[in-house]
């Protein structure tokens, strides 16, 4: 009976080596399509299996990872100062996440390629590895008091604040916005309930208006076309006269280009320096006919728009002056009209050029990242975005700004004790809505003071129709963020 | 005639203390798992590890010394390799047990492995000969007919999870089919023994096979209806496979004809048709192995979730694992019993389990080996087929739960929760134990060279 039983022995090993393949097969080779089979669970709890790195904002805990005592979910996410921080840290749902935890996940989950090292020690000694810890640039001072003068408005508006010198963004506040919180329980089917909820609401809690969306920047954009008009003349200065008639006729149309509500700019003729502190329109419009659509497309490209998109890492909405039409159209994006649509971020990066001496650094919101050890995984190293402007045409362009807080439209913006510049915008919205408030300011702003801190921001709807209601409305949320980052 | 020589004939090794060594060494495998698991869901070992492990290295100490007494010259590879799984399989149930898996209970499989190893010891001490069982063949017959159809028989019979296989006893259920294939198997090698002959011999040839006379179809036919019985009114396809197949298997190797196994294999695929065509359940098995991925299976009861789930378990673990205790097995439905592979799967990685089914080979490989070392047919038939039963009970769950073949309820030999088909592998292993044992003693020595008349010591 041996030859029959040798044969079934053949057959048991040749079962057992069918077995030992389809094992291979599974575990090797369609692993990966069915470990991210959507009905897998699992993808699901290992979102949670790993303690999540912390972000912070230098000592404050913006984002952080608690053991539960649920095995199944065995870290729960939670942003204990919620919703002021939301814009910035975004949040860390099922089945996504956003803004900083999307954009440094990878560090934040520990599975970067950066974090090799570290994992590779953690799996020698035995121990968890753990998600690397992202600070941030935020100032938690600035932050908090942007967020509760915006909030204070009633109004939904954005605002960024820039160290000039480094494009460190200090703040990042956008309003309406959302508690991170309720976002990022491990309940899929409540998130996707709170989520829905909120993408329905029509004041767009989860928009980032500071990087995500546009507007027209109204006069603020006139510090570009000062910036245009000074660097095509050098011989030009703040007390260099300019025409500024009541209406500029505008060419092939039959329409003119006003002052706000029809005012008088002085005496039809004034300084450079008057013509912004007023804010008036028709020299700014006649300058940019005169200068034309390619030298303030330049201008504007010198100060970072509508060049390469930015990522803070966050993708930030491309801002533009919009595309060459006629002269009138040309008039009207001089004044921060027509198409001229540009992100409070990129507003706040003109301030911080003209303040940093024409050097527009690029803006970024990660400080460093450390693994859990505190080992340092990569720290931020500012660079420089463009030359808007020679050091000289900064120079004068400070001046009159900060003639504009002084004796102009901002005079709200005003801190005892500190020079501020400044520029007033009333950005004009289709429809019968009022018109957006803007205000872009950077201080201390003196002669030979170095300025710590760019500041623009945007209150929907936050303007009587002209820049002094505007700049009453905008220029104080501005000067209490100053105020946060200088200390006062 | 020639003079016996005075050269004894060299004695096969007993190799007691490497068999006490690798015992040692799965005992301490499994306590070392055992602690894996406490260390990564609670961080620490868990409390009742000294407790577990005596009693665990105490079982399989009492099992080696009786096994030592009783049947010193068995395979000493046996009794460790089957310890081994037998822990694992503790291990991975008293972590399913740590997370709350549905009626997962490690003190209750402690509790049968001990019974299991009580029956392994009895069988050894009890049955000192094997061959007593071959008188007992229609006896033996008739026991596992009885039991095979006792879950049928109203009072006693219990319908658990759809399918009828259990009956009551004192403190709890019994599957009696378990208990059952090892009754049948002793009839099926006693009665393979008498028949062979005719079996083999008698018959025609048709084209290249010889067909065996339409009369002595009837064994095969009559375990085929058998089979087919099982298959209909317990609604196990399991256990009716896995009988069958040994059958055949057995019918093979007693009359080495080719014949034999196609004859059975066409019986089989015929009656699975069949019953796919009657029954709804065996065709959803079939829909469920051809496509488990289908969303609409997949959401169906009594579809393709939980072999789905064994699948994704696997996956996660790939090829070093999450880990004892850091994965999720409790996701998987069953996890404790018909799907244990794919929760061992998820933890121990693509590693662990080419480890386990090594393990399982190499167990039986020991039995085969065991019956080509045997000296008589019975033993012979016996020993290999209770060795191709195990090989045929693996393959049919193993590959059920991976896929390979489609998904017919068994217990993984030794490692599923479970006390009728533990205690009756314990019996299983001890009959091998008791064979290996026969197989492997020297043949009697002569004294003295005492010409014509020797004198031979038993």
């Amino acid at each position: 009976m041996n030859s029959p039983l040798k044969r079934v022995a053949l057959a048991c090993m040749l079962m057992f080596g069918l077995l030992m393949l389809n094992v291979n097969y599974l575990q090797g080779v369609r692993a990966e399509e069915l470990r991210s089979d959507s009905r897998n669970v699992r993808n699901f709890y290992d979102r949670y299996e790993v303690q999540r790195g912390r972000i912070t904002a230098g000592s404050k805990v913006l984002a952080e990872s608690v053991e539960t005592d649920d095995n199944t979910f065995k870290y729960s996410r939670r942003y204990p100062e919620g919703k002021v921080y939301a814009p910035v840290t975004g949040f860390f749902a099922p089945e996504s996440e956003r803004d900083i935890e999307r954009a440094k996940n990878d560090l934040l989950d520990g599975s970067s390629a950066d974090l090799l090292i570290r994992r590779s020690l953690d799996l020698f000694s035995g121990t968890q590895t753990k998600g690397a810890n992202v600070d941030l640039t935020i100032n938690p001072k600035a932050q908090e008091a942007a967020y509760k003068a915006l909030s204070a408005s009633g109004k939904k508006g954005a605002l960024v604040a820039i160290d000039p010198k480094t494009g460190a963004i200090l703040a990042m506040v956008s309003v309406p916005t959302y508690d991170p919180n309720p976002l990022s329980k491990a309940d899929k089917a409540g998130v996707n309930a709170a989520y829905a909820k909120l993408a329905e609401d029509e004041d767009q809690p989860l928009l980032n208006r500071a990087i995500e969306r546009t507007y027209p920047p109204g006069s603020t954009f006139k510090v570009v076309t000062m910036a245009a008009y000074l660097e095509n003349d050098d011989t030009l200065g703040p007390q260099s006269p300019i025409d500024a008639p009541p209406r500029l006729d505008l060419p092939n149309t039959t329409a003119d280009l006003p002052n706000h509500g029809n005012s008088a700019c002085g005496n039809g003729r004034v300084t450079l320096s008057y013509a912004l502190e007023k804010s008036c329109n028709t020299p700014f419009g006649k300058i940019g006919m005169d200068l034309g659509y390619d030298a303030m497309k330049e201008q504007a490209a010198k100060f970072g728009i509508g060049g390469e998109q930015l990522e803070i890492p966050m993708p930030v909405s491309a801002s533009s002056i919009g595309e060459q039409e006629d002269q009138a159209a040309l008039a009207q994006a001089s004044i921060g009209q027509r198409n001229n649509q540009m992100t409070p971020l990129q507003m706040a990066m003109v301030a911080a050029g003209v303040a940093n001496d024409g050097v527009v650094m690029k803006p970024y919101l990660v400080n460093k990242v450390a693994d859990a050890e505190g080992g340092e995984v990569e720290t931020a190293d500012p660079e420089e975005l463009s030359t808007a402007m020679s050091e000289e045409t900064a120079a004068k362009l400070r001046e009159m700004m900060v003639n504009v807080v002084n004796l102009g439209t901002a005079s709200a913006a005003q801190i005892p004790g500190v020079t501020v510049a400044g520029k007033t915008g009333t950005a004009e919205t289709s429809g019968n809505r009022a018109p957006h408030a803007w205000f872009v300011s950077f201080a201390p702003a003196g002669p030979d003071e170095e300025p710590k801190v760019a500041v623009a921001l945007i209150v929907e709807s936050g303007s009587a129709g002209d820049d002094a209601s505007g700049g009453q409305t905008a220029a104080p949320i501005a000067r209490s963020v100053m105020e946060a980052v200088l200390g006062r | 005639m020639s003079t016996p020589s005075v050269e004894p004939v060299p004695l096969p090794a007993k190799r007691r203390l490497a068999q006490l060594a690798m015992l040692a060494f799965a005992v301490v495998i499994t306590l070392g798992a055992y602690a894996n698991v406490g260390l990564a869901i609670d961080g620490k070992i868990p409390s009742g590890m000294l407790t577990y492990g005596l009693s665990l290295g105490g079982f399989m100490l009492a099992a080696y010394l009786v096994l030592a007494k009783f049947a010193p010259w068995a395979d000493p590879l046996i009794l460790p390799l089957v310890t081994l799984i037998n822990g694992l399989g503790l291990v991975m149930i008293y972590r399913l047990e740590e997370v709350d898996a549905f009626g997962a209970s490690a003190n209750q499989q402690l509790l049968y492995t001990a019974i299991g190893v009580v029956l392994f010891a009895v069988t050894l001490v009890v049955l000192r000969d094997h061959r007593a069982l071959q008188r007992l063949t229609y006896t033996a017959g008739a026991v596992g007919l009885v039991l095979l159809v006792s879950p049928l028989l109203p009072l006693i019979g219990e319908d658990i999870n759809g399918a009828r296989i259990w009956i009551k006893v004192p403190g709890g259920q019994l599957q009696p089919a378990e208990f059952a294939k090892l009754a049948l198997l002793v009839f099926f090698a006693g009665y393979l023994v008498a028949k062979r002959d005719v079996l083999a011999l008698a018959g025609r040839r048709l084209l290249f096979i010889d067909l065996p006379r339409a009369r002595d179809l009837g064994p095969i036919l009559i375990t085929w209806g058998l089979s087919l019985g099982v298959l209909i009114l317990q609604k196990d396809l399991g256990s009716s496979l896995l009988i069958f197949g040994t059958f055949i298997a057995m019918l093979y190797i007693a009359t080495q004809r080719t014949s034999w196994v196609l004859i059975g294999v066409l019986l089989f695929v015929g009656g699975a048709v069949l019953a796919g065509l009657i029954f709804d359940h065996v065709q959803a098995r079939w829909e469920v192995y051809l496509n488990p991925a289908d969303p609409e299976l997949f959401v169906k009861t009594g579809g393709s979730e939980q072999l789905m789930q064994g699948l994704f378990a696997m996956s996660e673990g790939g090829v070093l694992g999450t880990g004892f205790g850091q994965g999720h097995p409790e996701r998987i439905p069953l996890a404790i019993s018909d799907f244990i592979f794919p929760a061992i799967g998820e933890e121990l990685g693509l590693t662990g389990l080419m480890a386990l089914l090594m393990v399982y080979a190499l167990l039986v490989e020991r039995g085969l080996r065991t019956s080509i070392a045997a000296r008589d047919p019975f033993t012979k038939l016996l020993a290999g087929g209770l060795s191709f039963l195990l090989a045929w009970q693996v393959f049919i769950i193993v590959g059920g739960v991976t896929n390979l073949i489609p998904l017919t309820g068994l217990v993984t030999p030794f490692m599923s929760q479970g006390g009728s088909a533990l205690l009756a592998n314990w019996i299983l292993i001890a009959l091998l134990v008791r064979m290996s044992d026969a197989a492997r003693r020297p043949a009697p020595q002569a004294i003295q060279d005492e010409g014509m008349t020797q004198v031979f010591q038993r």
